[in-house]
Order: structure tokens, then C-alpha cells, then sequence
């Protein structure tokens, strides 16, 4: 029993933060949410070219996988620096992909979603898929199990978070296989979600922390009143116990850990953005302000791949556990 | 990142759940907090003691397994899931022990720890007083030199289990008009039948004597039982609380088997959709504090100290202690309000939790202050 990171997957985890801060993502944000992905499209070919995506590839595919661990450091990174993109997407189309009998579908498409020379989205029948509309591969899974590659793409709904955009896809389209393991590959969805939300708390609580140590009212720091650093102190206790839970689930992947990974870390980010958003006072209140792009993605990613209803359920129906 | 006990570990567990499925016993212990029960705890400790099991973690020579912290984990799981009785040793084996393990002496150890693993000495604290709470460096009680030792004198009040306990331990004044509050404190022991103290017990919320006032009119304690040096009090009671706080006084495996007794009665309930929600994150909670303390145990045995970590861990268990409690008495309808049941008794002692060992107020200073680095103010 030894449940620490290794110096290797510190120093992986480190690397990206190191990238991504210079990468000044908030403005390749601002790009994407334009319409403008060019910035995000080189961004995302340094992330894939850094490892994120090889990690949830067998190396039957191009990649090193399965790594949940380094997968969830990675997203994790992801979420602290506010990456736009169907990331979580991308490596569960690679899981379903990789998991299909026939290798055929993902010996043809894994390999450029590992190289970061295409990106993927993924969504149920009736479901919105994230970036639908600029996705390299959409694939689509119908009720009966069946994995299609989608013809195309319903008209794009805007989210909160002005760096989602939500399209359903259209039905029909190539069969790619008649059943496939989608709830393998949602553990993947649900751990990567989990492992951003808490990336995103993590930013918020840092930014906050900045902002009210040099925010001076009544003639001292914001951060010197009690009623201001009780609530912080709830937003750190929140999201130390959302980080053990999300690495915990990475290390089994048992349905009911990942599940409350999910719920947890996303429910942490969520009362984060709002002690955030509080903390800031009107200026946190504006789209302007950076500020904006972490709490708008803590509201979007709490109902993405299971809200937390549908989390708590999976957790009730495995019961009790021992350890 | 492993999560899996080796196979010795393994071994160990089946060890402990096969004792514990031949010793516990059949029919709740009465309340540790009367008389009758206080008694009944004390045997049971003296029955874990027989067979090593009362302090795990200690070294051989006092009783002990010398298990490591990942064992002493374990065995908590497999002595709550058992549900195995309260400990009335608590206080002394988890606070007063690693203080003696760190800053007393091969005698004071030789001396006290045997008798506290076997229950035969139990222990209660003396800290608090009425004028000095969350304040606690304030305190005012004295320690005055006499010939061979010391004369303690004044009020400590709130002390746990201190009606029915043998011998208690805390912080005394032992120079007066120190530049800052916390110097010139002597951590010492002493006898509760001893000449000069008088012990009021005190009924917490519902009436039972949890706690008492302790009155000392020049109570002498002889040098052998001042720990550390006098003057260094303060350092002294505060590794003691900072383990407190950190890995020993509320064990995940505490836990863990009440989340599963909560989803049992919540099944047996007929699965109320409202309260749904709230006994999910029971579960939750649960498995989270066990991960998280896997973690501070990781790091503690690769030598790192949890320091002002521990507040994270005071606040988030008191908190969801109260929680479980809550809903399972909320799930038990008009029963719920009933005296003297578990779910009552876990309920009552539950309320206490965010305010002994350092209030979640000044834990939650702590967490802002010394880990997200905001300034002091007021308070």
C-alpha cells in the first residue's frame, strides 16, 4: 500500500502545468470560444504531443496505455489551465474505440487522436456531444449498443461555458461495430471529467487566494477577515477530499469510486466557483475578467457524463463497502 | 499509487476480524458514559489487552504490536465493522501516549503506558479552562515549585471521561508574567483521587456525566510526572494535538461502518427517495477520509509530518460525523427523537465534535493562515 504520486508522475504533472502556463491559455480560450481554434488546435498538438491522449491507448495503437493514473494527473493540469476542447471526448472515443472485438475501427482512427492530429467527440442517442461541429471523428452510440460514425451534426447550442458547444449528432451514418463496452469507457469519461473539475476548483481557490491576499477594503487585505478565510478553508477541505477520491478511482476504476470521484470533485469546483465568484465581488461577475472561463466550466462539467444524481445512484447500487 | 495490502497485511486482518468474531460482544456495552458502562468499557479494554489488541501500534514492551500505521488502519476497519464498543482508553493512548513516546521518559513510558493499554489506568485531559477556551494559551491554572515536585492550583473544566478516569494530564502555569502567553507552561500528570482535587462531573447535552470540572487547591505532583522540560509546555500539548487532529483520534474505519449501518437502515426503510442524496455522500465520505488518510499515512511513513494538514481532516470528520448521525435519525422517523438508542448515543457525541480538540473556527484559521497563506487578522 503506498497511495502517493511518484516522483515521475509529480514531474509529469509539473511539466504540463509548466506548458500550460506558458501556453497562456486563458486567451487561446477566448480564441475558441470564438470560433477561432487555430490557437487550440496547436495547443492541443503539444498536449497529445506531451503523452494526455497515449495514455488511455494500448500500445497496439500508438499508445502506453491504459494509464488511469497519469491520465487523471494529466486532466487534472488540463482543468487547472481551463483547455478548451473535447478532451474528456477524445479519450473516451479512444477507450470505446480501443475496446471494440475488431481492431479495425481503432487501428484506423486511435493513432491521430494519440498524435493530437484529430480530435473526438462522443454522445449517446438524444445526447448533446461536445464540439460536435469541429471534431475530427464523431462517433455516435445508439440504444441498442450499436457505435456509428455520425453523418453530421444538428445546429450548435451554446453552453455557459462560452469554450463548449453542444450539437447533437445526426443518426445513421457508418456502423462501426454492433455493440460495444460503453460503460468501460464512461469510467474513462467520468474519471477524466472528475480529474478536470478538480483542476478547475484547484485554479479557482489559487486565483481567489491571489486576489483577496492583495484586495484591500476597510484599509487591510480581504483576505485578513474571518468570514473570508472560513470560506476558503471550506473550498481547500472540499477539494482535499475530492483528490484522493479522484486518484483512488483511477487506481480501481470500480464503477461506485469513479462515480463518487465524479460527483465530489465537480460538486468541490461548483461550491468553489461560487466562494470564488463571491470572494471577487462584481469583477468576478464579468465575462471580461479571466476569472470567468474556470467558473462557467465548473457549472458546465457537474452535469457532464452523470450528473450528480445519477452519480450518487451508481454508488447507492454498489451498496456498502469494505475496503 | 497501490492500494493493495500485502500479503502479511492481509494476514493480519483475518487475524484481527477472527479475534474480533469471538470477543465482541454480543449485546451493546451500556453508555461509556455512566458509571456502569464506564466499568464495562474498562473490562473490555482489559479483554483487547490479553490478546495485544488494545494499542496496536505501540511498541512490544508496552503491549503492543508494533504495527505499523497502515496495520493500525486496518485493524480500526475490522474493529469498527465489528461493531466492537467504544474506547474509554481514547484519550490516553491517543493523545497522552505519542506525547510520552516523543518527550517523556524510558520510566514515565515503564510506568504509565502498561497499565493504560489494559484499561486498569484511564486517562483524562485537563486543558481547557473558563476563561480560556479556543483561547487556550491564556490559560491561568498554576504549577508553583515545592520540594520534589509541584503544587497545582486553580479550574480546568470540560475534561472528557474525567468523572469516572484515574489520572489526567495538561498544561499549568508554571511561570507567571512570560513576554507571550504560551511560554512558562509545564506539561504534567496527575492523580484525580489525589489530596486537593475535586472532581464535579458535568452532563453534556443529554445528562450523561461526559465531562467534568476539576477543582485543585495545591494538588502536589511529584517530578517524576512532569513530561518534558517546564516552560515547554506549549510545544509539548501541541505535537500532541497536532496528532490528535491527524491520524489517531477518528480512525476512517470509524466511519466506514457507519456509512454502511446508515445504507442498511436506509434499505430497511424502504429506501426513502429524500434522503437519498445524503446517505450517497455518506458512503462518499466515508471512503473519501479512508483515501485520504491512506494518503497521510503514505507520506508518513516516507517520514513527512502532517503538520497544519491535520485542520483539513478535524473539519471534514467532525462535520460528517454529524451528518451520518442526522440521517439516520431523520430515517428513523418519530423513533429518532428517542433517548439512549446508537444512532442517539453516535448523535450526541457527534455534536461535540466540531468543537473539542480545536474548534472548526480556529482549524479553519488554521487551514487559511499556514496553508493557503492569508494574512492574520482579527479574529
Amino acid at each position: 500500500m503506498r497511495f502517493l504520486l511518484t516522483t515521475e508522475q509529480r514531474a509529469f504533472a509539473d511539466s504540463l502545468d509548466a506548458m500550460l502556463t506558458a501556453a497562456d491559455t486563458p486567451s487561446v480560450v477566448r480564441d475558441w470560444s470564438r470560433g477561432d481554434q487555430a490557437t487550440g488546435r496547436a495547443l492541443w498538438r503539444r498536449i497529445a504531443q506531451a503523452g494526455v491522449f497515449a495514455l488511455a491507448a494500448p500500445e497496439a495503437y500508438e499508445g502506453v496505455g491504459p494509464l488511469p493514473v497519469e491520465l487523471a494527473v494529466a486532466f487534472t493540469e488540463l482543468g487547472r489551465h481551463a483547455v478548451p476542447g473535447p478532451l474528456v471526448e477524445t479519450v473516451t472515443a479512444t477507450v470505446l474505440l480501443t475496446g471494440l472485438d475488431d481492431p479495425g475501427p481503432a487501428k484506423r482512427r486511435v493513432p491521430a487522436l494519440v498524435t493530437g492530429e484529430s480530435t473526438a467527440t462522443v454522445a449517446r442517442a438524444g445526447s448533446y456531444a461536445l464540439d460536435g461541429d469541429t471534431a475530427t471523428t464523431r462517433l455516435s452510440l445508439t440504444a441498442d449498443g450499436a457505435l456509428r460514425l455520425a453523418p453530421g451534426h444538428g445546429p450548435v447550442r451554446r453552453s455557459l461555458d462560452p469554450a463548449r458547444r453542444l450539437t447533437l449528432l445526426l443518426p445513421g451514418g457508418e456502423l462501426l461495430a454492433a455493440s460495444s463496452c460503453f460503460a468501460h469507457a464512461l469510467l474513462w469519461a467520468r474519471l477524466a471529467t472528475a480529474a478536470q473539475a478538480l483542476g478547475v476548483g484547484l485554479a479557482l481557490l489559487d486565483r481567489t487566494v491571489a486576489y483577496v491576499r492583495q484586495r484591500t477594503q476597510f484599509g487591510v487585505p480581504t483576505g485578513s477577515f474571518q468570514a473570508v478565510k472560513h470560506r476558503l478553508a471550506d473550498a481547500k477541505v472540499a477539494l482535499e477530499f475530492a483528490r484522493p477520491l479522484v486518484l483512488g478511482a483511477a487506481v480501481t476504476l470500480d464503477p461506485g469510486d469513479v462515480a463518487a470521484a465524479k460527483v465530489t470533485a465537480c460538486e468541490a469546483a461548483y461550491a468553489t466557483a461560487r466562494t470564488a465568484l463571491q470572494l471577487h465581488g462584481a469583477i468576478g461577475y464579468t465575462a471580461e475578467y479571466d476569472l470567468s472561463l474556470w467558473l462557467t466550466k465548473a457549472r458546465a462539467l457537474r452535469t457532464a457524463w452523470g450528473t450528480p444524481g445519477e452519480c450518487r445512484e451508481v454508488v447507492l447500487s454498489g451498496g456498502g463497502r469494505r475496503s | 499509487m497501490d492500494l493493495t495490502l500485502s500479503r502479511a497485511d492481509e494476514a493480519f486482518r483475518a487475524e484481527a476480524r477472527a479475534w474480533l468474531d469471538a470477543h465482541v460482544p454480543a449485546e451493546p456495552l451500556p453508555s461509556l458514559e455512566t458509571e456502569e458502562g464506564f466499568a464495562a468499557h474498562r473490562a473490555w479494554e482489559a479483554e483487547l489487552a490479553a490478546d495485544r489488541w488494545s494499542v496496536v501500534s505501540w511498541p512490544e514492551e508496552y503491549g503492543g504490536r508494533g504495527a505499523d500505521i497502515v496495520r493500525w488502519l486496518v485493524f480500526e476497519e475490522e474493529y469498527y465493522a465489528a461493531g466492537a464498543p467504544g474506547r474509554v482508553g481514547q484519550n490516553g493512548i491517543s493523545l497522552l501516549a505519542p506525547t510520552l513516546f516523543t518527550h517523556g521518559t524510558r520510566e514515565q513510558r515503564a510506568r504509565a503506558l502498561p497499565p493504560m493499554a489494559t484499561g486498569r489506568t484511564v486517562w483524562a485531559q485537563a486543558w481547557s479552562e473558563p476563561e480560556a477556551g479556543s483561547d487556550l494559551a491564556s490559560l491561568t491554572s498554576r504549577a508553583v515549585r515545592a520540594d520534589g515536585g509541584w503544587l497545582l492550583s486553580g479550574l480546568k473544566t470540560w475534561s472528557s471521561r474525567a468523572a469516572f478516569a484515574d489520572r489526567a494530564f495538561g498544561l499549568f502555569r508554571s511561570e507567571p508574567n512570560t513576554p507571550k502567553p504560551h511560554q512558562g507552561l509545564i506539561y504534567l500528570m496527575f492523580d484525580l483521587r489525589a489530596p486537593g482535587v475535586t472532581v464535579r462531573p458535568i452532563g453534556r447535552l443529554d445528562g450523561k456525566p461526559a465531562f467534568a470540572e476539576l477543582f485543585l487547591d495545591e494538588v502536589f505532583v511529584p517530578d517524576e510526572d512532569v513530561v518534558g522540560e517546564p516552560g515547554q509546555g506549549w510545544h509539548i500539548a501541541m505535537s500532541a494535538t497536532a496528532d490528535e487532529r491527524g491520524l489517531t483520534l477518528r480512525s476512517p474505519g470509524r466511519f466506514l461502518a457507519a456509512a454502511d449501518r446508515l445504507a442498511a437502515l436506509w434499505r430497511e426503510r424502504g429506501r426513502d427517495p429524500l434522503a437519498r442524496d445524503r446517505v450517497a455522500d455518506a458512503l462518499i465520505g466515508a471512503r473519501a477520509y479512508q483515501l485520504f488518510t491512506y494518503a497521510a499515512a503514505s507520506r508518513s511513513a516516507e517520514g513527512e509530518r502532517l503538520g497544519p494538514e491535520s485542520s483539513l481532516n478535524k473539519v471534514f470528520w467532525s462535520e460528517y460525523d454529524i451528518a451520518v448521525q442526522e440521517t439516520a435519525l431523520d430515517l428513523l422517523g418519530e423513533e429518532g427523537e428517542l433517548a439512549g438508542t446508537d444512532w442517539s448515543e453516535s448523535y450526541v457525541f457527534s455534536l461535540a465534535g466540531p468543537i473539542y480538540a480545536g474548534t472548526n473556527e480556529i482549524q479553519r484559521d488554521i487551514i487559511a493562515e499556514r496553508l493557503l497563506g492569508l494574512p492574520k487578522g482579527r479574529r
